[in-house]
């Protein structure tokens, strides 16, 4: 069987079309279409961040613009969760349990230092290192807070994501792959930590390479100079 | 303030109550007065209700973890080492125990002085009761749930004695100096001293 991107309209064929009045189109860029610009945000701000988050909806830089002004009360008419702010570990089970109960397809954008790693708050008792590690990011903002222009360079850079997804293959959507996870595992308050403190399934941590200032041979031994 | 016609004002109206100033040697000279917990709850009454003091609003409340601490005296002593009597340093350590303390700041806008600041202190850091002095002032209700919450003060008398910032279940205090905070230092990108050292370990265990 023939894969869909093996299928698509000849592009030079497709603008001869269009001159002759005649659109045409596949399902996928339709879909992909339909997706993308009608991002729908849930209505929902953590901490500073939902400050500048705001003022991207409002009249100034008019997010209306690129199809996403309804912001949704409800997780179950949302597409898109903006996590705008420092997400604490009191607050993580119920960021968790909003994502679960958003339908298919859903992104999340997180929004500031301390949605992506937990920012100046990283080394507190109770501040989530970063909402990755129960959720999947789809874009990250670096910021703090990141400007109203940078949420809506996230939003287009989301938009450009949704658009390049093929509908089959390996790389599809996570809601047309049955394999893949629809809910996520919602952090229990535990004795010292949530529990568990990572979703281990989908968070794996970075291997980096620790740099510090030191360099090698400042401390000789033997106490030589 | 001058806290002292305060204590003596205290002695006169409680007796009994064991007050000591603790001297503040900066330039603001905010000395303050430490109470024992037994007779708190009565000096705090007349501090608020008292002619002259009016201590009528509690701007503050907040706790400090004093550890334990070790001071060390050296004496010289004559002692006989093999044969010959010699002149030995001796070193003698003393260990104070640790205790819990709360920091009341209080203000009168009666007649407008202050702040007075009120100690009270725990006997060490496992007896971690207190008099709650919400009955006598309502804004330390708040400020005293989250010392109990962070520090583990348990405070007498208290209307409302839960977790503020915490969730209920959580068991530890984590303003305490010797709370252990949960291993999670997978992910340190620009990591430097303590931070450094806790993600070495994790990456000496995670190399394969």
């Amino acid at each position: 069987m023939q894969r869909i991107e093996d299928r698509v309209i000849d592009e030079q064929l497709k603008s001869e079309l269009s001159r002759q009045g005649i659109f045409a189109t596949s399902l996928q860029e339709l879909y992909n279409w339909g997706r993308r610009s009608s991002l729908w945000p849930l209505n929902f701000g953590l901490a500073c961040c939902a400050i500048e988050m705001i003022a991207t909806t409002m009249a100034r830089y008019d997010l209306a613009r690129f199809g996403a002004e309804v912001f949704r009360p409800s997780p179950r008419q949302a597409d898109l969760m903006i996590v705008a702010g420092t997400v604490t570990k009191k607050m993580a089970p119920q960021v968790v349990r909003l994502y679960n109960q958003m339908p298919e397809p859903k992104y999340v954008i997180s929004m500031g230092a301390c949605a992506i790693s937990g920012g100046p708050f990283k080394q507190g008792y109770n501040v989530l290192k970063g909402i990755d590690r129960y959720i999947p990011v789809d874009i990250y903002i670096p910021g703090c807070p990141p400007r109203p222009e940078a949420l809506i360079d996230a939003f287009l850079a989301l938009q450009k994501k949704i658009d390049a997804q093929h509908l089959t293959g390996a790389a599809r959507p996570r809601h047309l792959n049955a394999d893949q996870p629809s809910e996520f595992v919602v952090p229990q308050f535990g004795k010292h930590d949530l529990e568990p403190p990572k979703n281990s399934e989908l968070w794996k941590a970075p291997l980096v390479q620790i740099t510090t200032g030191e360099t090698t041979g400042a401390a000789m031994p033997g106490g030589q100079p | 303030m001058i806290v002292e016609p305060i204590v003596e004002s205290i002695q006169v109206a409680v007796p009994g109550a064991t007050l000591e100033i603790m001297p503040n040697p900066s330039p603001s000279a905010q000395h303050s007065i430490v109470v024992d917990a037994a007779h708190a709850v009565a000096v705090a009454a007349h501090l608020r209700d008292a002619t002259g003091l009016q201590f009528d609003y509690c701007t503050n409340v907040t706790g400090v973890d004093w550890l334990p601490k070790e001071t060390s005296t050296t004496t010289k002593v004559k002692k006989m080492v093999d044969g010959v009597e010699q002149e030995v340093a001796e070193v003698t350590k003393t260990t104070t125990p640790g205790f819990l303390e709360v920091v009341y700041h209080l203000y009168s806008i009666v007649l407008r002085h202050g702040p007075l600041v009120l100690r009270m202190r725990t006997l060490d850091r496992e007896h971690t009761h207190l008099p709650s002095l919400t009955p006598v002032w309502r804004s330390a209700e708040f400020q005293e749930r989250e010392i109990f919450d962070l520090y583990g003060v348990r405070f007498d008398g208290h209307p409302d004695l839960r977790r503020l910032l915490m969730w209920d279940e959580f068991t530890d205090h984590p303003m305490r100096r010797d709370y252990v905070d949960p291993d999670d230092y997978e992910y340190e990108p620009t990591a430097h001293g303590e931070v450094l050292e806790r993600a070495r370990e994790h990456q000496e265990g995670a190399t394969p």
